[in-house]
């Protein structure tokens, strides 16, 4: 009864999400005394491959076809459908991004496996299955029992950590029909956006809200972004007005982010704003109203004018890396 | 065409959530219930779909797995201007057995799209449409942030990292749709409202589909340490704090 984690990669490459999601997959493979195999859906590198033996990873299964290479929500699934059945997998851990979310949703009707979206912990009990998830955007979490012999799960990103331990990878043969008459979508376009750092990737993130008054003054967030290589990202608000584009709207109804730091400027801290940055180890904020209530969930803060605080940050960091 | 749109219950954004002393169940007490915001922009697409489609939709249905607490809510998504709305009289224990009740109606009452928020925003489950379209053997798109008509076909952008990708999808499909769909939630007008009063609500039993996981036990997070001030005219004692205890420079 094993342990099978879907690796999504991005041009054949892989992210350090990749890294924590192999850590946790071996992690609870010590646990119920399995064996962890890592699946591939397309071309990956192989060098990128390599990498992922650094983080406990002893097998590898990669299924490349024509049909693979473009995203299915329903191939994909019916192909990981097969992989788990053939290596006789209990678990099936997916990363809880758009990729994963769609996927394991499928999975799990096509297994009639329990799924739990979103865990941040190693099971808290194996029988029955107890893990526990974030919910509420955040604001809470809950222990979630399987009643499915079966159980797939998506991982948080940043909940769990990347642990190195190196081990030697092999390649595992695994015959699957691919059945091409599945992949009914057919991608027409693809559309890049220009930002330098994607938002759910970073490390840290620099965000403005209101107080930054109109988009003509964003030069201040984008230049502290630069200097920290950051992301950028602004409230609901902001992103309502059209200061800035809706994929940099963090927030309850954007996107959920989990960054080592977040830097709040100018945002007052609207309780739908906090739950979705609530999950960053370090937030700073720089607010003129000393009464906000982003202070009470702030690690760090300034009181003052966004417009001269964060130049003045911006140009004190350059200093100390000179 | 016919449009289904799913919709939830779900606490307003502003709850502050809390939980009974036994820590097994959401606490309602007080609690104002609204649309689920995601499901709430789905509406609004497909109603603007409808109204530019020159009569190639006819039909917007709303559902709900609830029981007849919801009803409040099915009737605003009514008066925004759906034409029917259904509701499957079940608690829905979770998102296997909502899918599952949901996909035995659409069996027996076809639709050519159908659309899902890409979670709801108190249990995050981020499942219900996937598991729908895998009972229904249909196609099904996650993360889209546009659906447009352009000669008949279906184009639908799904965001990726760093991007979106345009893909045209054959019906019937379920489109997991999030934020940018549609720019803000339509507000009922006054007629919407009073025709909503005059529309039926059909009732279909439950199935009594048996769910794949069960919460059990509820927590608040722990409250943060006070938050530490550091004067603006200070700002090395920053500097320190990102080099020395951050390690972000």
């Amino acid at each position: 009864m094993n342990v099978l984690v879907y690796l999504e990669h991005w041009d054949g490459k892989f992210k350090k999400s990749t890294y924590e999601l192999i850590s946790y997959a071996t992690a609870l493979s010590k646990q119920v005394q399995s064996k962890t195999y890592g699946l591939i859906l397309g071309s990956a590198d192989n060098t990128e491959i390599e990498k992922l033996a650094n983080y406990g990873l002893e097998n590898i299964i990669v299924i490349n076809n024509d049909a693979l290479q473009i995203l299915d929500n329903q191939l994909f699934t019916d192909v990981i459908y097969q992989v788990s059945d053939k290596i006789q997998a209990k678990y099936v851990i997916f990363a809880h991004n758009n990729t994963g979310k769609a996927l394991s949703s499928r999975l799990s009707a096509k297994l009639k496996a329990g799924l739990v979206s979103g865990v941040i912990s190693l099971p808290d009990s194996l029988n029955p299955f107890i893990i526990r998830k974030k919910l509420f955007t955040g604001k809470a979490t809950a222990q979630v029992k399987v009643n499915s012999e079966k159980v797939i799960i998506t991982l948080s990103q940043n909940a769990y950590g990347v642990y190195e331990n190196k081990v030697a990878i092999q390649n595992v043969q695994v015959d699957v029909a691919i059945n091409s008459s599945l992949h009914k979508t057919s991608l027409k376009e693809v559309q890049k956006f220009t930002t330098k750092v994607l938002l759910t990737d970073a490390e840290i993130i620099v965000s403005g809200g209101r107080g930054l008054k109109g988009p003509e003054n964003w030069n201040v967030i984008e230049e502290l972004a630069d200097v920290l290589g950051a992301a950028t990202a602004c409230t609901r608000p902001v992103s309502d007005e059209g200061w800035r584009p809706h994929h940099e709207h963090v927030g309850q109804t954007g996107k959920i982010v989990a960054p080592m730091l977040y830097f709040a400027c100018g945002i007052s801290g609207a309780i739908q704003h906090v739950a979705g940055i609530s999950s960053s180890k370090y937030i700073i904020a720089i607010n003129k109203d000393a009464e906000a209530p982003i202070f009470e969930v702030a690690d760090y803060g300034i009181v003052g004018d966004v417009m001269q605080v964060l130049p003045e940050i911006t140009r004190k960091i350059k200093e100390f890396k000179n | 065409m016919k449009i289904l749109v799913c919709i939830s219950n779900v606490p307003d954004t502003t709850t502050k959530i809390k939980f009974t002393a036994d820590g097994k169940q959401f606490d309602g007490t007080g609690v104002q219930w609204i649309i689920n915001p995601w499901d709430e922009l789905a509406l609004t697409r497909a109603m603007e779909l409808k109204e530019t489609s020159n009569g190639l939709i006819e039909n917007i249905t709303v559902i709900n797995v609830g029981t007849k607490d919801t009803e409040i809510t099915i009737r605003k998504a009514l008066s925004v201007g759906a034409d029917n709305a259904v509701r499957i009289d079940a608690v829905p224990t979770d998102a296997y057995a909502v899918a599952t009740e949901i996909a035995k109606y659409v069996e027996k009452h076809p639709f050519d799209i159908i659309l899902t928020g890409i979670e709801s925003s108190d249990y995050n489950g981020n499942a219900v449409g996937g598991m729908l379209a895998e009972i229904l053997n249909i196609p099904s798109v996650s993360s889209v942030s546009s659906i447009e008509i352009v000669d008949g076909n279906i184009l639908i952008a799904r965001e990726i990292d760093g991007g979106k990708q345009i893909l045209q999808v054959p019906t019937p499909f379920v489109a997991v749709v999030q934020k940018g769909i549609a720019k803000e939630p339509r507000i009922p007008s006054m007629r919407g409202i009073m025709a909503a009063r005059t529309k039926a609500i059909e009732i279909i039993p439950s199935s009594n589909i048996q769910p794949l996981t069960d919460y059990v036990y509820f927590e608040l997070p722990q409250p943060k340490g006070k938050c530490k001030m550091i004067p603006a005219d200070q700002l090395d004692e920053l500097i320190n704090v990102l080099n020395q205890e951050i390690k972000a420079i």
